[in-house]
């Protein structure tokens, strides 16, 4: 007995016994199925509790389809618009060092950790009736709260840092020896940032965007302070379901919510591939000396903080 | 321009040295940070400052009594404690999934390690009306309960699941990198004093993912105080009950109550501002951590 507890030991020095593995194992799945399988499995069946005629009726409705409309405008316009500030802010906190460089990488972060509700507030403040901007705009008859440019806002605010802190840890991390490089042999900025910076930094690009995007489409709190609730005109998929699910129009509610769902699916599958081709080139660009970069996770405040560990 | 860009590089001989504030090689610096600091302040700073302005048309005492009313109180109480609960309850299963993911071998892994950032992607309110069906007293898991007396859902119990949800991938993310940069050397070492596998565990590798689990917990803390979307489809939204605070600003604001919805935002964004100015020196501390055991 004593023996053989020995041996075991030797054999396992550095993992557990089989039964503490398969329990740990047991455990965490049966969370994962419990917390996660189950809700997303849950959308779907109740989406087609009534059948596939019923679940398809729900989604020709006319006012499904001005909801998924806006989402697409809102989410159109929020993306490329927080792309191109990612991809500035990146280059000017990864490429030079300046003064006040951690305080403006905190402030980029900063929507992170603003309630949506504060975050769709903030714009009604500015832009109501009652606001700083809102009599200007009502005597020139241009609406902002509770109509499409104020959701547009209020999206843009809480998707704005996703692209920049994807790509700040990336380009820090890629230095600027090859962009120095490229000067030295006449390339213009355009060009560097064209030829050079973008092919190294294109999968955190992706990576950022696809997870913009899906905050951007999927945006709750801060859009339902801005948007007034007009049905068939400032309702976005999200609100949509809302108003049905309090209309105890179940399967309507969830055939909404079921798009969006397959949105997040969607959305975890390119992120996964994405992943997997990051690892690929990380592995083929091996031999290089350079020091692998990291692609930040997800949403997660991932050290980003600059000079600290630059030079 | 051409002349410009070729000589600059002849005056600073470019691999080696490091840059100096006054010696910017790179175009575009100026451009950039200029208009990283306009679209800032255009769509972050200068609204939120709308915040400060209108707190600042209460008195003291308006403003004191807009954010200690019994009711907001109840509310504060509720949202910080289902936080702690939900926050507290992912450092412990945040860990396990961590660990498995990292150390173990098993079929559907990569799934299961796609599948944590689920809560991530899903848009919240769809979140908020799943765990809705399966909780209530006619869907999958309140069937179960309900004959037992458990209640999980349209109350207190539903928001700390709720908070669970969405606050689940920050442990299992930040303390996955953690675990799998960690040195087996030493836990062969620990193994070759003669430690049992659990003193392992608590002397040697706890340790070195102690701060990576209080910087997930903090961020999953942060993320529920915020969170709306979810919890008010579960919540019952019974006041003094079960009314998480941003469903209080959004009740004043449906009164026109501005001046009281500002005053219990900025308690909440001065929150917020605290813990992220501690995630960031968590965050400091652990590379200083990580820094100091490699």
């Amino acid at each position: 007995m004593n023996g053989m507890q020995t041996v075991r030991r030797t054999r396992s020095g550095t993992t557990e016994p089989l039964w503490v593995r398969w329990t740990l194992i047991s455990v965490a799945l049966g969370f994962i199925f419990l917390f996660l399988l189950l809700p997303l499995a849950a959308v779907f069946t109740e989406a087609l509790r009534k059948g596939v005629s019923a679940y398809l009726h729900a989604l020709q409705e006319p006012d499904a389809w001005t909801a998924v409309r806006l989402t697409l405008l809102t989410a159109a316009i929020a993306v490329p618009l927080n792309l191109v500030f990612g991809v500035a802010a990146a280059w000017t906190i990864a490429k030079f060092e300046f003064r006040g460089k951690a305080f403006l990488t905190t402030l980029v972060d900063l929507p992170f950790s603003v309630s949506p509700v504060v975050a769709g507030l903030v714009y009604v403040l500015l832009f109501g009736a009652h606001g700083w901007i809102g009599p200007w705009l009502q005597a020139h008859d241009i609406k902002v709260v509770f109509a499409v440019p104020g959701i547009v806002l209020a999206t843009v605010f809480v998707t704005f840092p996703f692209i920049a802190r994807e790509l700040i840890p990336l380009m820090q991390a890629q230095g600027t020896e090859e962009e120095q490089a490229a000067m030295v042999l006449g390339a213009t900025g355009w060009q560097i940032f064209w030829h050079v910076t973008l092919p190294s930094i294109k999968w955190g690009l992706v990576y950022g965007v696809i997870l913009c995007n899906a905050r951007a489409m999927g945006e709750f709190g801060a859009v339902s302070v801005v948007s007034g609730h007009i049905r068939g005109q400032t309702n976005t998929m999200p609100l949509h379901v809302e108003i049905l699910y309090n209309e105890y129009q179940s399967v309507a509610a969830f055939a909404v919510a079921s798009l969006l769902a397959l949105l997040a699916v969607l959305t975890l599958v390119i992120k996964s591939v994405v992943e997997w081709q990051f690892e690929r080139d990380q592995k083929a660009a091996a031999h290089s000396p350079s020091e692998k970069p990291p692609l930040a996770g997800p949403f997660t405040l991932t050290p980003v903080h600059s000079g600290l560990g630059a030079s | 321009m051409s002349a410009a860009t070729l000589s600059a590089p002849q005056r600073a001989p470019v691999p080696s040295l490091p840059r100096r504030a006054n010696g910017r090689v790179l175009p575009g610096f100026k451009l950039t940070l200029g208009y990283t600091i306009l679209y800032l302040s255009l769509i972050v700073l200068i609204p939120l400052s709308s915040l400060l302005f209108k707190t600042l048309t209460l008195t003291w005492d308006q403003f004191w009594q807009a954010v200690t009313s019994p009711r907001v109180l109840a509310s504060y109480q509720l949202t910080f404690g289902a936080s702690f609960v939900a926050a507290l309850v992912n450092v412990f299963f945040g860990l396990l999934v961590a660990w498995v993911l990292v150390r173990y071998p098993f079929p559907g892994k990569k799934l299961v390690d796609a599948l944590v950032d689920l809560p991530f992607a899903l848009p919240t309110a769809v979140a908020g009306i799943a765990l809705t069906a399966l909780l209530a007293g006619n869907g999958w898991v309140g069937q179960l309960l309900e004959p037992h007396g458990i209640k999980l859902a349209f109350n207190r119990n539903g928001i700390v699941i709720a908070l669970i949800f969405i606050s689940l991938p920050f442990v299992v993310r930040t303390v996955q990198p953690v675990l799998e940069d960690a040195e087996k050397e030493l836990e062969e070492a620990a193994t070759c004093l003669g430690a049992t596998r659990w003193q392992t565990f608590k002397y040697v590798i706890f340790p070195s993912i102690a701060p990576a689990l209080l910087t997930g917990f903090a961020m999953a803390f942060a993320r529920a105080i915020g969170e709306y979307g979810s919890v008010i489809f579960i919540a019952g939204n019974v006041p003094m009950v079960s009314e998480i605070t941003p469903l209080i600003i959004i009740g004043k604001l449906e009164q026109y109550d501005y001046a009281g919805a500002t005053a219990v935002a900025v308690v909440m964004l001065v929150i917020s501002f605290v813990l992220l100015l501690l995630i960031n020196a968590l965050q400091a501390w652990q590379r200083r951590h990580s820094g100091a055991a490699s």
